[in-house]
């Protein structure tokens, strides 16, 4: 009998890649950061299933996924609403949840947001690269996203879940408000351009993705026009392309642009669950 | 240099030119090291350098602007990588179209000239290299190829570069190399890496 288990694939759904806390520290030999888009919410679910909280899982987007466990174990899922089922047992999100070995189960879709995570006791012990086991799609780094009828090695559970006071994920709000830092380009805009950002509502386009969270509304007027030289990019930096329509950078953002930044979100994490449709408002840090 | 906010843990040294860029990189990879900066990036690029995971960004700025980088010693033993390159581009024409040559001069310019390293970007170990004089910056492509092989040295700008992986790319093609640039599982991964001097030699 062995204790090295498996996690095998059934239905990958529309996306869903190996997280952990990211590969940060390498930005300046082109690497991005990468990451789960809510780390808080992975460690959550790798305290619920006894992992140390930098262990490697799932993150899943808005239609689930369907997997199963060769050997019994506990998993959680954090994030987004959405069912789970352990065979034909309901389980909830946010708690420690007993998987008997060969069940299937079910996780989601998204019933309001966006992502799950999922962690499995004893972590996905994929090869880790470059101290990370991340999926980044901007640069293919990290085992590339799952597929139908995949397998991923299971690690050794190493602990107890560790009491956890709140596991109630925040709601997927229909309007975020996201503080915002100006600079360091904004002076490549008119004090129009930047009354606009912090007075108008904008949309999350159907297009974003890991990268970046793509917003419409009132186009952002340059009033340095030419092109930027590249510079380092940091996470939350609200790039603004020459059609005028600001981008917020995620996870797997580039480490250099060369479009100018007009400002950085404090907090990105709530564009994780941010559906397309959904309205986003900027507002200066001091509110 | 100036110094510019990001966010909350950010902080952009805007330099005057690529040189000021080099020696802010080195000065600070070097505070780094030495234990007297914390920062969890540290990015050089075209004209700035990122400081990026820095906690108190106001008392960085104040460290920062008591320091004055040490100038670059041309003599200084630094690291120099020779990257044999087959000159077999089918920009090359473009190119000589573009600087008044003919192919073999541009050639023999490319191989001639000392690149530096100066910042890295695009894709995990493509690195701008700088050197080649101003007056002979190159347009990028009208429309980017779709797939531009990996190991192509091209040109773009004030740039040279030299694609790690395949990838879609606007850059001027002149050649190609089998030299590995990128390999996770080497230390540092990149062979290229910022501050580095190159050498096109041909292959």
């Amino acid at each position: 009998m062995t204790l090295a288990g498996r996690l095998e694939v059934l239905r990958a759904g529309a996306l869903t890649t190996v997280q952990d806390q990211g590969r940060p520290g390498w930005a300046q030999l082109g690497v991005p950061r990468s990451g789960a888009l809510d780390p808080a919410a992975l460690r959550l679910a790798n305290r619920l299933v006894g992992n140390p909280e930098a262990a490697a899982g799932l993150e899943i987007t808005l239609t689930g996924c369907v997997l199963r466990l060769t050997r019994a174990g506990t998993v959680a899922v954090t994030g987004a609403q959405a069912d789970v089922r352990i065979g034909e047992r309901p389980g909830d999100v946010g708690r420690p949840l007993a998987v008997p070995a060969g069940t299937v189960l079910r996780i989601g879709p998204a019933r309001r947001g966006l992502r799950n995570w999922l962690a499995v006791a004893g972590g996905i012990a994929v090869e880790p690269v470059l101290d990370s086991r991340s999926t980044d799609t901007l640069s293919g780094l990290g085992p590339p996203p799952l597929s139908d009828g995949d397998t991923l090695p299971l690690g050794t559970p190493s602990g107890d879940p560790a009491p956890v006071d709140f596991t109630v994920g925040r709601p997927a709000a229909a309007e975020l408000r996201l503080a915002l830092r100006p600079g360091p380009r904004h002076d490549w805009f008119t004090p129009a351009a930047l009354d606009l950002l912090l007075s108008t509502p904008y949309t999350v386009s159907p297009v974003g993705n890991r990268v970046g969270a793509r917003l419409t509304g009132a186009p952002l007027h340059r009033a340095v026009p030419g092109e930027l030289p590249s510079e380092g990019l940091v996470l939350g930096a609200v790039q603004v392309p020459a059609d005028g329509q600001p981008l917020v950078f995620l996870a797997d953002h580039p480490t250099t642009g060369g479009y100018p930044v007009v400002g950085v979100v404090d907090d990105v994490t709530p564009l994780a669950q941010a559906r397309p449709g959904t309205t986003v408002r900027f507002h200066g840090p001091e509110r | 240099m100036r110094m510019r906010p990001v966010g909350r843990n950010g902080l952009l040294l805007d330099c005057d030119d690529p040189d000021q860029v080099e020696a802010w990189r080195a000065e600070l990879w070097r505070r780094r090291a030495a234990g007297e900066l914390i920062a969890v990036d540290i990015v050089p690029a075209a004209r700035t350098v990122l400081l990026d995971g820095v906690p108190d960004p106001d008392r960085t700025a104040a460290l920062v602007a008591g320091w004055t980088p040490r100038p670059a010693d041309p003599a200084a033993p630094t690291a120099e990588v020779e990257v044999p390159v087959t000159y077999d581009g089918e920009d090359l024409p473009l190119v000589a179209g573009h600087w008044g040559v003919d192919v073999p001069e541009v050639i023999t310019r490319l191989t001639a000239t000392r690149f530096r390293v100066a910042f890295c970007g695009f894709a995990p170990g493509f690195a701008y290299l700088t050197g080649l004089p101003p007056e002979w910056a190159v347009p990028r492509l009208a429309t980017p190829r779709p797939r531009v092989p990996a190991g192509s040295v091209a040109l773009a700008g004030e740039y040279a570069g030299i694609y790690p992986g395949a990838s879609p790319g606007g850059w001027l093609l002149v050649g190609r190399t089998a030299l590995t640039l990128f390999d996770v599982r080497a230390d540092p991964p990149a062979r290229l890496t910022p501050g580095t001097r190159v050498r096109l030699v041909s292959a």
